[in-house]
């Protein structure tokens, strides 16, 4: 049910107009359905507006005044303080380079492999599958202790390399992108072949172009993944200039109760990057997620 | 980042071995092999790797600090770790986390993309608010949920002082405690179910609702005999999915209360990452690692054979 499904897109909207004669007491039903439905889901955004509305308030006036959603004195402060007592501009940088290179060396990685498994027949290849599907069940971030040993063994801790490698071979991105080569007609293949292109063209020229959304699919997730990772990046870069967003901002929890608009402000930063890709990807992330599972 | 596409397997293996059937021409084989190699190498790496170092220095009194694994000491780290109260007691407070999560994390999501498949406007609004926490990083997320939990002074200890309830003390009991961290793993992780359910409901074909409306199915029938029942395969998947994720929690738990107070929500994520790197016993903490791994992959190999059982039982009683 997983990795299958990716092809299929605009599943948006299939469901206008549930039923053709509307029962009234359906109609009701829905309304109360929407009723409810909205009203959760401005609960849910509550803690967004709340750190919003936090971080533009002078801190006098949010301990004098808690509760009190607006201000007399909305002002930009908080954001400045913020800039300047943490590198968060570094956290930025790191978080930008890890994610992006982890995005590039899971797409080309994952599609080679997938390629090979669905067009090359070459010995041992059955063996290759069941171990990639083993993979599925590993669960990595159990592992940090020994990883974090081969890492200092191999004098990586504390370069993005540690962060990145780790990250690349996805097994779940194999099956995204072998779901998806499949559906490719072996015809286009097979004619690019007798007109003696090698493999790698066939594999640049005529299927990565064609994976469009299985790359897209691979590659957001990949960059949600490795931009909130945690764990680990908190083994491995030690040092406050080299951490990511993630790992620099945890560091200040305790400023929570204290200076509460400028911690506040900081996870507004911290939640910026993403929440304006997800305002501009909405669908395709979901569609990714409701495909691959990632979780 | 966990892949959890425990669900692929079954389909893929099978087609697979039709096509390795015939004899490989000898430059297919190479390029095969060519192209296949960049990922083996990482995944043999850095994912199988780290699990025959950790079986390795298991066996030995390795320490953090230094370089070198240290003296051979057999079976004794695991014995060790068997027999410590602390690692079970936290090996409970992530199933505890599990136990807490898992039936909220699986039932409202499917509760609220049913109500949401019902409304054809604003989908997009739905989807926005529920699933635009499940992109904020961790941190990010206890911040915020830190100031709403302040003591007198924060959102959620006030709404508490509307319902006339007094608010537990959010970060410093142990009950408080399990609240606030359940709470915001509801807040940030809902979306995640919501989104797959959505998926499914919307893969449910138009034409069973149609007929059952016209044989007069309320609303409440068309969800309990339609929309649930079709949906039995994707409860199963996002229940696997939410244990499996759940008994991995250590993000919320270690930034928002640092497994406090006094360590009664320390996760077995955090006990590892406290033994070995904390107090260095490397080879112990690759024990308790080891430990906690097999009990993970128990877990989904579990599942899957219940799974595949259920569905050769299903395939049996068609043919029938």
């Amino acid at each position: 049910m997983t990795a299958t499904a990716v092809p299929a897109t605009g599943t948006g909207r299939r469901r206008s107009g549930r039923s053709g004669r509307p029962v009234e007491a359906g109609k009701a039903f829905n309304r109360l359905a929407a009723t409810c439905l909205t009203l959760f889901a401005l609960i849910w955004l509550v803690p967004f507006l709340w750190a919003l509305i936090t971080s533009l308030r002078p801190d006098n006036e949010i301990s004098a005044h808690p509760m009190r959603p607006w201000s007399n004195n909305w002002n930009l402060d908080a954001y400045r303080s913020a800039w300047e007592s943490s590198p968060i501009g570094w956290w930025y940088v790191n978080s930008f380079i890890i994610s992006t290179l982890a995005v590039v060396f899971t797409v080309v990685v994952c599609s080679m492999a997938a390629f090979a498994l669905v067009h090359l027949g070459f010995r041992g290849k059955s063996a290759v599958f069941a171990l990639i599907l083993a993979g599925l069940m590993l669960p990595t971030e159990a592992l940090v202790l020994p990883q974090f040993m081969e890492f200092r063994a191999l004098h990586l801790l504390g370069t993005y390399w540690a962060i990145v490698l780790p990250a690349v071979a996805l097994p779940v991105a194999v099956f995204v992108f072998h779901a998806f080569i499949k559906g490719i007609p072996v015809a286009l293949i097979e004619a690019a072949r007798l007109d003696g292109a090698s493999w790698w063209r066939v594999y640049s020229v005529v299927v990565m172009p064609l994976c469009r959304p299985a790359i897209s699919a691979v590659a957001i997730l990949t960059f949600i993944t490795s931009w909130n990772a945690f764990l680990w990046p908190l083994l491995v870069l030690t040092h406050v200039k080299t951490q990511t967003i993630p790992v620099g901002l945890s560091g200040l929890i305790g400023g929570a109760a204290i200076q509460y608009a400028e911690t506040m402000a900081s996870s507004v930063l911290g939640i910026l990057p993403l929440l304006a890709v997800f305002l501009l990807l909405q669908r395709q992330i979901a569609q990714g997620v409701a495909n691959t599972g990632i979780k | 980042m966990t892949t959890s596409a425990l669900a692929a397997p079954a389909t893929g293996a099978r087609t697979e071995l039709r096509a390795t059937g015939g004899r490989a021409p000898k430059g297919e084989n190479r390029a095969g092999w060519l192209f296949a190699t960049p990922f083996l190498v990482l995944y043999v790496l850095f994912l199988i790797g780290p699990v025959l170092i950790g079986v390795a220095i298991s066996l030995f009194n390795t320490t953090t600090v230094t370089s070198g694994v240290g003296s051979w000491v057999g079976l004794s780290n695991y014995a060790d770790v068997l027999s410590s109260g602390d690692f079970w007691a936290s090996m409970w407070h992530s199933v505890l986390f599990t136990l807490l999560t898992t039936p909220l994390l699986v039932l409202l999501p499917l509760l609220f993309a049913i109500l949401a498949s019902r409304i054809v406007r604003n989908q997009w609004f739905y989807r926005l608010a529920f699933f635009a926490p499940y992109v904020v990083p961790s941190s990010a997320v206890c911040l915020i949920f830190a100031f709403m939990y302040t003591p007198q002074t924060g959102l959620i200890t006030n709404v508490f002082g509307w319902f006339g309830l007094t608010a537990p003390n959010f970060l410093g009991s142990t009950s408080g405690a399990w609240f606030a961290v359940v709470l915001l793993t509801l807040w940030w992780t809902f979306g995640f179910n919501f989104i797959l359910y959505t998926a499914a409901i919307q893969d449910i074909s138009e034409e069973v609702y149609e007929a059952a409306s016209i044989d007069g199915a309320g609303p409440w029938q068309q969800i309990s005999s339609i929309t649930v029942p079709l949906l039995r395969p994707t409860m199963s998947l996002v229940l696997i999915l939410q244990v499996l994720a759940s008994l991995k929690v250590f993000d919320q738990i270690y930034i928002l209360l640092a497994g406090g107070p006094n360590y009664s929500t320390r996760p077995v994520i955090e006990y590892i990452y406290d033994t070995g790197f904390t107090s260095y016993r490397g080879g112990y903490a690759a024990a308790a690692t080891m430990v906690y791994f097999v009990i993970l992959v128990a877990v989904s190999v579990g599942w899957i054979l219940v799974r595949n059982q259920r569905a050769a039982a299903a395939r049996r009683e068609s043919t029938r």
